[in-house]
């Protein structure tokens, strides 16, 4: 676990980079770059979680709070007073990290369930906001016309275009949070998941940690946001309610937390399950999410990263 | 004029949010009962005051089962899915951590509040208040009649619970369990059996709640989240595992969402009880009744 090969990563990567012309050659999966652009967001803001799950032991259940914050900064700053898109993307993720702090500070200095309904009732107070701030935010109805991106003249203003533009992100947070697992604060991090008290007396700073664990993810969901602003140029506060911070659970989980990659395969399975494969239970589908979440939890503790190491142990026996 | 009419107002504020407040102290008794038998946090406790509201319209309203028989026999249908979600759900985790356990009550959650969609729709429902609706005038505040059923129920509730932890041989055993587990289990108290009865109580308590406050604010499928965190912020604010706290908790989270509502601004209703959960965590994490030691020690 501590070395992450990057062989995988490469592979990854060159996959990605070849699939939309392979999309373009077989029209059942024409539309898959598309469906991969969420996937692609929803790996920003799971790699920020895993890192916070996984490795830190914590649990946030508001983390849709601050991928509604990128997007409304993005949403409201560029709509409302013209500025500058990239411009708005880093005051979305700097008031992420001054938010996270604010929230974080004290409920990270308590265990397990206290972050748990901070963030949750979090969550549901932004939410709130989101859905009451008619002037600013547009209220349930939301608000449209949030232009796309460019740089130096060059648009992001096709499908293709902006696929490309999301992945760059994701591999960057990817690699970087890579090298964060692999440095000394990797192994800091690791300590206080196993045991907080014996982290502390190794003179591991606990409560700095994992503040900036939190803050760390805070900013990349509200990256994510941004994108997903910018995307989608309209955004209303359904997409940013609780149960899609509970969605992102269920994308950690069934991936599997104590790995990165089952961050990536979470958030893939996650999206092809809300965008393909669930239309047929239409509203049931939350009750397939519940029965998932509770299967894995039950039988997969590790996620699917970690089925190949069960099933290579009924070989060993 | 002008004066009374404003100190009517607030006694108004202060009526709904006690009536309110009763509901509130319920779920995080349910909460705490679990808690301090397993400490899990069983985030589907809103879910047993959702299905307490929607199982009561099903019998009373649904098959025209008298309120009398309708009411024990939903608070035993609720119960049964309690104790349903600690066989499937908790007991069978191989490595409970308060991260998993967390996730098992959340996804446990989901399915209840998923399969209600399935069977009731989205649509609120009404329940016929048990003693009609002719609101009482007190001092130029209306009181509706279903709030003393509220209020009675909360004491019921109460006096019961301490019946039963007091005086009951299972109660103590309860107690014991709460205490150390470790210890219980050595005199030949079956741990197991306890933890499922604490599910089963809470479930009841939640079925009592969700079927008297249905009269007065409708009940519908989503609902249970909300309640459940706000049932938190009554446990916070009394301090984790303390009854009394619970109920003082309650009381106070539910007086001040109504003033706040009635006051500052009405769409805002349910982020007031968050903030002063937040505001809890934050500033007196071991809550008004708690003690801080406990807080410490405990194990999440």
């Amino acid at each position: 676990m501590l070395r992450i090969r990057k062989t995988p990563i490469a592979l990854f990567a060159a996959i990605i980079i070849v699939f939309p012309w392979i999309a373009r050659l077989i029209p059942a999966i024409k539309n898959y770059p598309d469906l991969l652009i969420f996937a692609g967001i929803y790996c920003l803001i799971t790699i920020g979680l895993s890192l916070l799950m996984g490795f830190s032991g914590q649990i946030s259940l508001g983390h849709a709070a601050f991928f509604g914050i990128g997007a409304y900064i993005s949403g409201v700053l560029t709509v409302r007073y013209g500025f500058n898109p990239w411009v708005c993307m880093l005051i979305g993720a700097g008031f992420a990290a001054v938010v996270a702090v604010l929230v974080g500070l004290p409920s990270l200095k308590l265990r397990g369930h206290y972050l748990a309904m901070a963030t949750l009732a979090f969550g549901i107070i932004v939410f709130i906001i989101f859905n009451e701030e008619v002037e600013l935010t547009g209220g349930p109805d939301g608000m449209s016309g949030i232009p796309g991106l460019s740089l130096f003249g060059f648009a992001f203003d096709s499908m293709e275009r902006y696929y490309y533009l999301v992945w760059f992100f994701v591999f960057t947070s990817f690699i970087f949070t890579v090298n964060v697992i692999q440095s000394r604060s990797g192994r800091a991090l690791r300590a206080i998941h196993s045991s907080q008290e014996a982290s502390m007396a190794m003179g591991v700073d606990v409560s700095r940690y994992k503040i900036g664990v939190f803050v760390y993810s805070a900013v990349i969901a509200s990256l994510a946001g941004s994108l997903y602003a910018h995307y989608m140029n309209f955004i209303n506060p359904s997409t940013f309610d609780v149960f899609f911070s509970i969605k992102l659970l269920i994308m950690i989980s069934l991936g599997g937390m104590h790995d990165i990659w089952g961050a990536v395969i979470g958030s893939f399975l996650v999206t092809f399950l809300s965008f393909e494969w669930l239309h047929y239970f239409e509203e049931a589908e939350i009750i397939v999410y519940g029965v998932i979440l509770l299967l894995v939890t039950i039988f997969m503790p590790n996620g699917l990263i970690g089925l190949p190491r069960i099933v290579l142990g009924w070989f060993r026996r | 004029m002008e004066k009374i009419t404003l100190a009517s107002q607030l006694l108004q504020y202060l009526i709904t949010g006690v009536t309110i407040g009763s509901i509130y102290a319920m779920v995080a008794i349910g909460f705490n009962i679990i808690y301090n038998v397993t400490e899990i946090i069983n985030l589907a406790q809103g879910e047993f005051v959702m299905l307490g509201g929607l199982v009561m319209v099903f019998f009373h309203a649904g098959a025209g089962i008298p309120i009398l028989p309708a009411f024990p026999l939903t608070v035993v249908v609720v119960t049964l899915v309690g104790i349903l979600l600690n066989l499937l759900a908790i007991r069978p985790i191989q490595k409970p951590s308060v991260l998993t356990l967390i996730i098992a009550t959340i996804g446990a959650s989901i399915v209840i509040k998923g399969t209600a969609m399935m069977i009731w729709g989205k649509d609120p429902y009404d329940l016929t208040p048990f003693s009609g609706r002719n609101p009482i005038c007190f001092l130029g505040a209306v009181v509706q009649p279903q709030y003393f059923w509220v209020g009675g129920f909360l004491l019921v509730v109460v006096v019961l619970l301490t019946l039963f932890f007091e005086k009951t041989i299972v109660g103590k055993a309860m107690s014991a369990c709460a205490d150390n587990p470790t210890a219980a289990s050595l005199v030949g108290i079956n741990v197991k059996k306890m933890i499922l009865l604490s599910f089963s109580l809470s479930a009841a308590i939640g079925a009592v709640a969700g079927i008297v406050l249905t009269p007065i604010a409708l009940m519908d499928y989503n609902r249970g989240a909300m309640l459940a965190v706000k049932g938190f912020g009554a446990v916070v604010l009394g301090g984790l595992g303390s009854f009394p706290g619970a109920i003082l908790g309650g009381l106070v989270l539910g007086t001040i969402e109504s003033f706040g509502a009635g006051l500052l601004h009405s769409g805002y209703k349910d982020a007031f009880a968050l903030i002063v959960l937040l505001a809890g965590l934050f500033l007196r994490p071991s809550g008004l009744l708690g003690s801080v030691e406990i807080t410490k020690i405990k194990k999440f």
